[in-house]
C-alpha cells in the first residue's frame, strides 16, 4: 500500500551507501590521477631514443641522477610536451564540463561557442597576412593572434548575452552565429592564401604539441590555478543548476551571475588552450561525458574527473601520435577523435541510465 | 516568530498585469495558509515575489518588521524556502545528492557526518529512503514531487512556500505530504503557504484560505468563510455546493454551470 511497506532502508544504511559512493568517487579520482601519471611517463619514453620506464621515472622524480643526454631528452624535449598534453587536456575537459552545465546542453564545448573557429581565424590572419593583432610579440604572433581573437569573440558573446538575456538558448545561438562567421572568414583567407600558407593553416588547425615549452606549460597552469578555485567555490551552485534554472534559483543560486562568471572562466581556459595547441576537437566534448557516466554530476566528483579525463585523452593522444609510425609525429587533432570515439561509444552502449534525454 | 505581511503587491510581464494590488492580512507563524485560485491567477508569481526571484513593480512583503527587499539575496533565501512546481530531471544526480545540495545551502565543499545523517533522516521520514540512490532522471512525477518536498523541509526557515506540492501524488501521498508540511510549519513556528488546486485538501489542512483570481485577492479567511463566499464559484466559473463530510470536514462539490 505504501512505500514504507517494502521495509525501507534505515537512515544508517542510507548514510553507509552515500559514504560508500563518496569513497568510490574519491578512489576513482585518485586512480585516474595515478593512471595519468603513468601515461605521462610512457609519453616521455615514447620516441626515437631508447629509455626504459623505471629509469625515466627515476629521472623525473629525482632530476639530479640524470646524465646530460637524459636531461636533454627527458627534461628539455619530452617532459614539456607530455605536461602540455596534460594541462591542455585538463583545461579543455574543465571548459567543456562547465560549458555543458551552464548551457544545459550535452553538445556544448569550446567549438560550439565558436571559440575554436575564432582562434583558427586569428592564427590564419597571422599566417596569411602576417598581421599581428598585438604588435611586438615576435615569433609568438600566431599564438597571440589566436588567443586575442578568441577572447574578443567571447567578449562579444558576453555583450550579446547581456543585451539579449542570459539564457542558454541565446548563448548557443550567438555562439553558432560566431562559429559560422569565423568559418566563412577563414575560408576567405584560405582562398587567397598560397599553397605553403594553406598547408600551414591546416597544420595549425590539426593541432600539435610539438611547440610546447616550459613557459607555455607554466602559463596554462597559471590559468588553471586562476579559474579552478572559482569553479570549485561554485561547485554546489553548478550542481544545483543541473536541476533546472528555477530550482537552482529557489535554492539560492544567482543564475545569470553564475552563467556570466563561468562563461568568463571557460572562455579564458579554451582560448589559452586552443591558441597553444590548435583546434583540438573532441576532448572538451567527450572528457566531461566520460566523467559524467562514471561519477555522475555532483561537481565534487564531476569537475576533477572531467579534468582528468581530458588530460588522459590528450596524454594518450600524445603517445599515439608518436607510436603509430616510428619517426613520424601525427597531428593530435586527428588522433583525439580516433582513439576517443571507440571508448566513448562503448561507454554509451554499456550505460544503463540515460541522462539528457 | 515573525508574521508575513503582503501589501499592495503588483507585478506585470510587459503590458500583461499578473498581480494587481494584492494585499493579504498578516499571515501568522505556525499556521498554514492555502492559496487557491484558477490556473494563471497569479499564484506562482506571488510565490516568486515573496521568495525574491522576481521584483515587484510596487508593493511590499514584510517579515516581522523588516521589508524583505532589505535582505541580501542569500539571507532572504535562507529565511524563505520556495518549492517550485517542477524541476528538470535529466541530471546524473541521485536523490541523496539533490537533498544534500539543499542541506548544504550551496556552501562548503566538505560534507560532515551531521549533514549525512540529517539527509538520511529526512529521506527516511519523507518515505523516500528506498529512492536515495536512484537517479533523479529515473523518478516518476510523483516521486520527484516527494523529493522536492524533502528538499524544501530539510532546513529551518521562517517562511515555507509550496507551489502545488501534491499535483502529481496519489491519495495516500497527498495526505502524507500535507500532514508533514502542516506539522513542520507548526513545529517550527514558521509561516506556511501552499498553493493547491484541490479545494477539499485546502479545506482539510489549511487554517486560512486566500482566493486569488486574475491577479487580485478576491477573498480570504477561514476555510468555511472562503468556501462559502460567492466569489469562489464566480472565479472558477462553476457551481459550488459545500457539505459536511462524515468527520465534520468541509467537502466541496463542483458542478459545471
Amino acid at each position: 500500500m505504501t512505500d514504507q511497506a517494502l521495509s525501507p532502508p534505515s537512515s544508517q544504511e542510507l548514510v553507509r551507501n552515500y559514504r560508500r559512493r563518496s569513497a568510490t568517487r574519491a578512489a576513482l579520482v585518485l586512480g585516474a590521477a595515478a593512471v595519468l601519471f603513468a601515461t605521462v611517463v610512457v609519453d616521455v619514453i615514447t620516441g626515437p631514443a631508447d629509455l626504459n620506464f623505471l629509469r625515466t621515472l627515476q629521472v623525473i622524480l629525482q632530476p639530479s641522477v640524470a646524465t646530460v643526454q637524459e636531461e636533454v631528452i627527458i627534461w628539455d624535449l619530452r617532459l614539456p610536451v607530455a605536461l602540455m598534453a596534460v594541462v591542455v587536456g585538463a583545461m579543455l575537459g574543465v571548459a567543456g564540463a562547465e560549458m555543458q552545465t551552464i548551457l544545459n546542453n550535452p553538445l556544448a564545448d569550446p567549438f560550439t561557442l565558436g571559440l575554436s573557429s575564432a582562434a583558427s581565424f586569428g592564427a590564419a590572419l597571422a599566417i596569411v597576412l602576417g598581421w599581428s593583432v598585438i604588435p611586438g610579440v615576435g615569433g609568438l604572433f600566431v599564438t597571440v593572434n589566436a588567443f586575442v581573437v578568441a577572447m574578443l569573440t567571447s567578449l562579444a558573446l558576453f555583450g550579446f548575452t547581456r543585451l539579449r538575456g542570459v539564457t542558454p538558448e541565446a548563448m548557443i545561438l550567438v555562439g553558432i552565429a560566431m562559429l559560422f562567421t569565423f568559418n566563412a572568414l577563414l575560408a576567405f583567407l584560405q582562398y587567397g592564401a598560397s599553397e605553403l600558407q594553406l598547408a600551414q593553416i591546416i597544420f595549425w588547425q590539426l593541432g600539435s604539441l610539438a611547440r610546447a615549452t616550459w613557459t607555455k606549460v607554466g602559463i596554462c597552469l597559471l590559468v588553471l590555478l586562476i579559474v579552478l578555485p572559482y569553479f570549485i567555490r561554485q561547485s554546489w551552485a553548478l550542481t544545483a543548476l543541473r536541476m533546472g534554472e528555477e530550482k537552482a534559483a529557489a535554492l539560492g543560486v544567482n543564475v545569470p551571475l553564475l552563467r556570466l562568471g563561468v562563461l568568463a572562466g571557460v572562455s579564458l581556459l579554451s582560448a589559452v588552450a586552443v591558441s597553444f595547441v590548435g583546434a583540438v576537437a573532441f576532448v572538451g566534448l567527450v572528457g566531461p561525458h566520460i566523467a559524467r557516466m562514471i561519477v555522475g554530476e555532483d561537481q565534487r566528483g564531476f569537475l576533477p574527473l572531467s579534468a582528468l579525463a581530458g588530460a588522459l585523452i590528450l596524454s594518450g593522444t600524445s603517445i599515439a601520435s608518436k607510436a603509430i609510425t616510428p619517426g613520424v609525429v601525427y597531428p593530435i587533432g586527428m588522433i583525439t577523435s580516433l582513439i576517443g570515439i571507440p571508448f566513448f561509444l562503448s561507454l554509451i552502449l554499456s550505460q544503463r541510465k540515460r541522462h539528457w534525454q | 516568530m515573525n508574521a508575513l505581511t503582503i501589501s499592495e503587491l503588483s507585478f506585470a510581464y510587459g503590458a500583461r498585469a499578473i498581480l494587481q494590488n494584492a494585499t493579504v492580512s498578516p499571515l501568522q507563524p505556525g499556521r498554514l495558509t492555502a492559496l487557491i485560485g484558477p490556473n494563471a491567477s497569479g499564484k506562482s508569481t506571488l510565490f516568486k515575489l515573496i521568495a525574491g526571484l522576481l521584483t515587484p513593480a510596487s508593493g511590499r512583503v514584510v517579515l516581522g518588521d523588516t521589508d524583505l527587499a532589505m535582505f541580501t539575496t542569500r539571507d532572504r533565501l535562507s529565511r524563505i524556502r520556495f518549492m517550485p512546481q517542477f524541476f528538470a530531471a535529466n541530471a546524473a544526480l541521485t536523490v541523496f545528492d539533490v537533498v544534500m545540495m539543499a542541506e548544504k545551502q550551496l556552501q562548503g565543499w566538505r560534507v560532515s557526518a551531521q549533514d549525512m545523517s540529517r539527509v538520511a533522516e529526512a529521506l527516511h521520514e519523507g518515505g523516500i529512503g528506498h529512492l536515495a540512490e536512484a537517479y533523479v532522471s529515473e523518478l516518476s512525477g510523483g516521486q520527484s514531487q516527494l523529493v522536492s518536498c524533502v528538499q524544501a523541509l530539510i532546513r529551518p526557515a521562517d517562511v515555507y512556500l509550496f507551489d502545488e506540492p501534491t499535483s502529481a501524488l496519489d491519495l495516500h501521498h497527498q495526505l502524507a505530504v500535507l500532514s508533514r508540511i502542516r506539522f513542520a510549519v507548526e513545529d517550527r513556528g514558521a509561516v506556511g503557504i501552499v498553493a493547491l488546486h484541490d479545494l477539499n485538501l485546502a479545506a482539510r489542512f489549511a487554517d486560512h484560505l486566500v482566493l486569488l483570481g486574475q491577479g487580485r485577492v478576491l477573498a480570504e479567511g477561514s476555510p468555511s468563510e472562503v468556501l462559502n463566499d460567492p466569489a469562489l464559484s464566480a472565479t472558477y466559473g462553476v457551481d459550488i455546493t459545500i457539505s459536511k463530510g462524515p468527520r465534520e470536514d468541509l467537502t466541496v462539490h463542483a458542478y459545471a454551470s
